[in-house]
């Protein structure tokens, strides 16, 4: 269907939903590279207006992407829940901006609508927002998953400790992973990218997280984020495997790249459930997904880079994941260019995830050949803090020695929590008050007194390495 | 009331050091760095800022044309210099595609190049760090041509390219008529790596057509990480492999304990960026 808009004697058409969509969205040199970004500021607030006089009703009518020729689109279409969605239905995209915002958009409300809206839904609105409503409404949002502890209670932030090393050396990453514990981080997964795809040393690096988290009793779960398939053999072959990982993206073709498809993602959400070894609740998934990479893998489909990404938020949707993390600044500089862009990404993603009823956490990062800094990471960080984002990552120093780029640090962790009153997962808070790591109040002291303080395991931990 | 504060405050120790700095001595990881409160201390602060501070000049660096030149007529190459389509830094890092094309003008000259055709050219490209290339070309070139001229390789000019990427070789190679490429190429730099170079090997490469998995990559040679010893070694060798076998990239790789392990190869192919799993 063709959209039109007048502005004074100059009249704007838009050909198509997607095109409408991608001309909408604030800029960002990943649409002016697929060329698809508007033309001029005025044009794109063309596509603003037009988009938000749009019914809601006519993202069920019309895909960005056809239905015959992508499974994510019929994966949307199919799931869709009409009684969910009955509230709104008869809303435009701006008066679902306005409700959203207002007083109406209880917690509750917007829990239950969740299933009831599409990514395309959700991008739409988001296009039509400054940061302060993707952060209000985010902050609205209730997400609560688990597994061995609860992730995304109010007022809680977990953090990943992501200890990777450049070679696996087990050691090296012991060293980084205790550091982390000690600085009071672990609550969302102990979670190491592998240098090395391999079924075998992503099962040596399997049981060596699990012997520390059995040993320190540790209320949290231990992830290494291999391929799927990799996990998968490892499962087979009755390795511990708390969580399975997958990087989605949010087309049929994006997902190929990665070597994925949904029932690929089916057989390995069975395969984790069928180990039944969470405590809490059985959310077994970990995603990661961040803006362009369905552009960098040629497989967009003439769609801009963030109605992409929430469509990516269908996929890991349908396997009810402990984690999602849009690993926003990583992709580089042809994508999100510098610390503007990557701040309303982040701030997009964690808004789209969550109102479509998603965990959302956000690798806060950036690349060295961004126009990024520090200041920039933690303006972004403050700001989803605010928005409530359920976890973030935590890198020593932040300085990721494998994946070369810089993510946030545990510093930074306990930098948002004593800024904005946040605190662990309860359960990992808990544990962490008994290992002598923290205090009531919050406080780290696991430094305080040489190491007198910390439990004995933990001692024995530090002394074995 | 001064008096009475000084010799508090003086007693008073803002930065907690841990005491796990042993672990320091198992990886390169900025761990046990100590806190001021829950900031970071100074040292550390500044450390980091100075580490991102040469990451990003070598972004924004510029090659050393003219002592490069130099060093590479000393070494009996004869040099030519070209220009990607991207007109600066800006337009390079935002459109991928214009520093994977020489302009027009570059184009041109090595369209009017005479010869009839070369075993190998050498393509010499600041990518993401010019200084990768001025600080590794020449002690590179220096250890790895010797053992190529013996070889008797009939080795075309070396083209010196200003903003370009790994796949502007491909369409040098094919202008200058030449079996394989190889593009010396800066990396996207690290936090503690900013001069690292990448080597790409392409066999018989089309321009438009070939991808990177027909490409062969070194990554990390600079005198911290892939020494130029190993470097020569392991190109040299996928240079004979390359030629005896009529080809390059995912099929050349598998078979061999000499070429650099999955590690190396993950750690940023400067062009290819690939997500984290």
């Amino acid at each position: 269907m063709e959209y039109r808009c007048s502005l004074g004697s100059i009249t704007y058409n838009f050909p198509d939903l997607k095109t409408l969509m991608a001309k909408a969205t604030p800029f960002r040199s990943g649409d002016a590279l697929a060329e698809l970004a508007a033309q001029s500021a005025e044009e794109r607030v063309a596509a603003q207006m037009t988009l938000a006089d749009l019914p809601l009703t006519a993202f069920l009518s019309e895909s960005v992407i056809p239905y015959e020729d992508d499974e994510v689109t019929r994966l949307i279409v199919d799931t869709h829940d009409a009684i969910a969605f009955a509230p709104v239905k008869s809303m435009t995209v701006g008066g679902f901006r306005e409700w959203l915002l207002s007083d109406y958009a209880t917690s509750e409300r917007l829990t239950a609508l969740a299933p009831g809206l599409t990514p395309e839904m959700v991008a739409a609105v988001s296009k039509i927002m400054r940061l302060q409503d993707l952060i209000v409404v985010a902050a609205k949002c209730s997400v609560i998953t688990k597994f061995r502890d609860t992730i995304g209670l109010k007022g809680t932030l977990s953090t990943r400790i992501q200890p990777n090393h450049p070679v696996d050396d087990p050691r090296g990453i012991a060293a980084s992973l205790l550091d982390g514990l000690l600085m009071g981080g672990g609550d969302a997964v102990l979670g190491i990218n592998p240098a090395t795809d391999s079924p075998e040393s992503c099962i040596t690096l399997l049981k060596m997280l699990d012997e520390l988290r059995e040993r320190l009793a540790i209320p949290t779960q231990i992830c290494i984020l291999a391929h799927v398939t990799t996990t998968i053999q490892a499962i087979d072959r009755g390795a511990p495997v708390d969580l399975v990982f997958q990087s989605v993206g949010g087309t049929e073709a994006v997902n190929r790249s990665f070597g994925v498809s949904l029932s690929l993602l089916e057989e390995a959400h069975s395969a984790g459930l069928s180990l039944n070894r969470g405590t809490m609740g059985n959310n077994v998934m970990y995603f990661e997904t961040g803006q362009g990479s369905a552009l960098s893998a040629n497989a967009h489909h003439g769609v801009d880079q963030q109605t992409i990404e929430a469509r990516a938020y269908a996929v890991a949707r349908r396997f009810s994941p402990l984690l999602v993390n849009t690993v926003v600044g990583f992709i580089g500089p042809e994508y999100l260019f510098d610390g503007k862009q990557i701040t309303r990404a982040g701030l997009e993603d964690h808004f789209c995830g969550k109102l479509l009823g998603l965990p959302m956490g956000c690798d806060v990062c950036y690349t060295n050949h961004a126009e990024a800094d520090q200041d920039d990471m933690d303006a972004l960080l403050t700001l989803l803090g605010v928005a409530g984002c359920s976890f973030i990552m935590g890198v020593p120093g932040a300085d990721d020695i494998m994946l070369n780029y810089q993510s946030t640090s545990f510093h930074d962790a306990l930098y948002v929590r004593q800024a904005l009153g946040k605190r662990p997962a309860p359960e990992f808070e808990a544990w962490l008050q008994n290992a002598g790591v923290m205090d009531e109040q919050g406080r780290i002291v696991s430094d305080t007194q040489e190491l007198k303080g910390l439990s004995e395991p933990f001692r024995r931990a530090l002394t074995a390495i | 009331m001064a008096e009475q504060l000084e010799p508090e405050i003086v007693n008073q120790m803002p930065v907690t050091l841990p005491p796990w700095s042993g672990l320091r001595r198992f990886t390169d990881a900025r761990i046990a760095l100590g806190r001021a409160g829950i900031g970071l201390p100074t040292d550390a602060h500044l450390e980091f800022q100075l580490a991102h501070a040469r990451a990003r000049d070598a972004v924004y660096s510029n090659m050393d044309v003219a002592a490069l030149t130099e060093s590479m007529i000393a070494l009996d190459l004869t040099v030519l210099r070209a220009q990607s389509a991207a007109m600066n830094r800006r337009e390079y890092l935002m459109r991928p595609d214009k520093g994977r094309r020489l302009n027009d003008e570059s184009r041109l000259t090595m369209d009017r190049q005479p010869g009839t055709g070369y075993d190998l050219v050498f393509v010499v490209a600041d990518g993401l760090s010019a200084t990768a290339i001025n600080q590794n070309i020449a002690p590179f070139l220096t250890v790895l041509l010797p053992d190529l001229n013996s070889a008797g390789w009939r080795i075309g000019p070396t083209v010196m390219v200003e903003q370009g990427r790994v796949a502007i070789g491909d369409e040098i190679a094919h202008l200058l008529n030449a079996e394989i490429v190889v593009v010396m190429i800066g990396e996207r730099p690290g936090l503690s790596s900013p001069d690292s170079l990448g080597c790409y090997l392409t066999y018989c490469p089309n321009p438009g057509i070939t991808t990177d998995a027909d490409r062969n990559c070194l990554s990390n040679i600079r005198p911290r990480g892939m020494s130029y010893t190993d470097a020569a070694a392991r190109l040299l060798y996928l240079l004979t492999e390359s030629r005896r076998r009529s080809l390059s990239g995912v099929s050349l790789k598998d078979e061999t304990g000499l070429l650099p392990d999955r590690t190396s190869q993950a750690l940023e192919c400067a062009d290819n960026r690939n997500r984290r799993d």
